[in-house]
């Protein structure tokens, strides 16, 4: 019962951080400037986007309710999960992004899907 | 060189900073955290400024930043498969430096990933921005 909480909470915060931080970042707009003395400027904007924060707080979240996974359940059963985000992540793309999931990026993602759960045996 | 083709090449060598950072910083983590106690506050902050976790540090937060500046300019749908090429990297690693056995289905997961990586990076990393502009300007 624990195990399944702490996965769900893992999928779920991994899938939030990456939406939010797909979204600022789309919001911002494309980088272009990597001098360090302009890197600094964009870092200091992006620091102050709400988003972005709450990103990287679900992000940390995921992390450790996948550390905590890692002491009661395998790797082979912690590493497929992590995999089936990715194809949800991807629906979700296309529904909350509105970003354009063509056939070959469906079928990129089921690719991996499979491969990272074959990974594990 | 034009807009579209400085892109490609902006976004594979940022997929591979990405890639690369996120490896080999879970990598230095790991080697710095096996064998250490972490009970008190005290063998966190002994943990944190070991050399092998501070090195796992600085690359994740590199691997941060760099995912952050590659979704500035392409789809998630697009990253989330591309890096994936991380876990290829991972698997090679634990079999380079760790010796762990490589079985027939991890070989073929593998392939699957290097294929599913190799579908979507041929593709244009943000589709209907591009293909709009493309169309604008007659390529």
């Amino acid at each position: 019962m624990k195990t399944w909480l702490l996965l769900a909470l893992m999928v779920f915060s991994t899938v939030l951080g990456d939406l939010l931080q797909s979204a600022e970042m789309k919001r911002h707009g494309e980088i272009k400037e990597f001098a360090p003395r302009r890197l600094g400027r964009v870092l200091a904007a992006l620091a102050r986007k709400k988003f972005l924060i709450l990103a990287i707080v679900f992000m940390a979240v995921s992390f450790f309710a996948f550390m905590t996974l890692l002491e009661t359940a395998d790797l082979s059963f912690a590493v497929p999960a992590s995999a089936a985000t990715l194809v949800f992540e991807t629906i979700l793309a296309k529904i909350v992004l509105k970003e354009r999931v063509d056939s070959r990026r469906w079928a990129g993602a089921c690719l991996v899907a499979f491969g990272v759960a074959l990974l594990t045996r | 060189m034009n807009r579209f083709e400085r892109l490609r090449w902006k976004t594979r060598v940022f997929t591979i900073i990405v890639v690369l950072s996120n490896a080999l910083g879970n990598f230095a983590l790991a080697s710095g955290m096996r064998n250490r106690s972490t009970d008190g506050v005290l063998d966190y902050l002994r943990a944190i400024f070991s050399p092998w976790v501070m090195i796992g540090i600085v690359l994740l937060i590199l691997w941060l930043l760099s995912r952050m500046a590659l979704l500035s300019w392409a789809d998630l749908s697009y990253v989330l498969p591309v890096t994936s090429l991380g876990y290829v990297v991972n698997a090679l690693m634990g079999r380079w430096f760790l010796n762990e056995q490589v079985t027939a289905a991890r070989w073929a997961g593998t392939l699957l990933i290097v294929a599913g990586t190799m579908l979507v990076g041929a593709g244009s990393p943000r589709n209907l921005e591009v293909s709009l502009e493309m169309k604008r300007e007659g390529a």
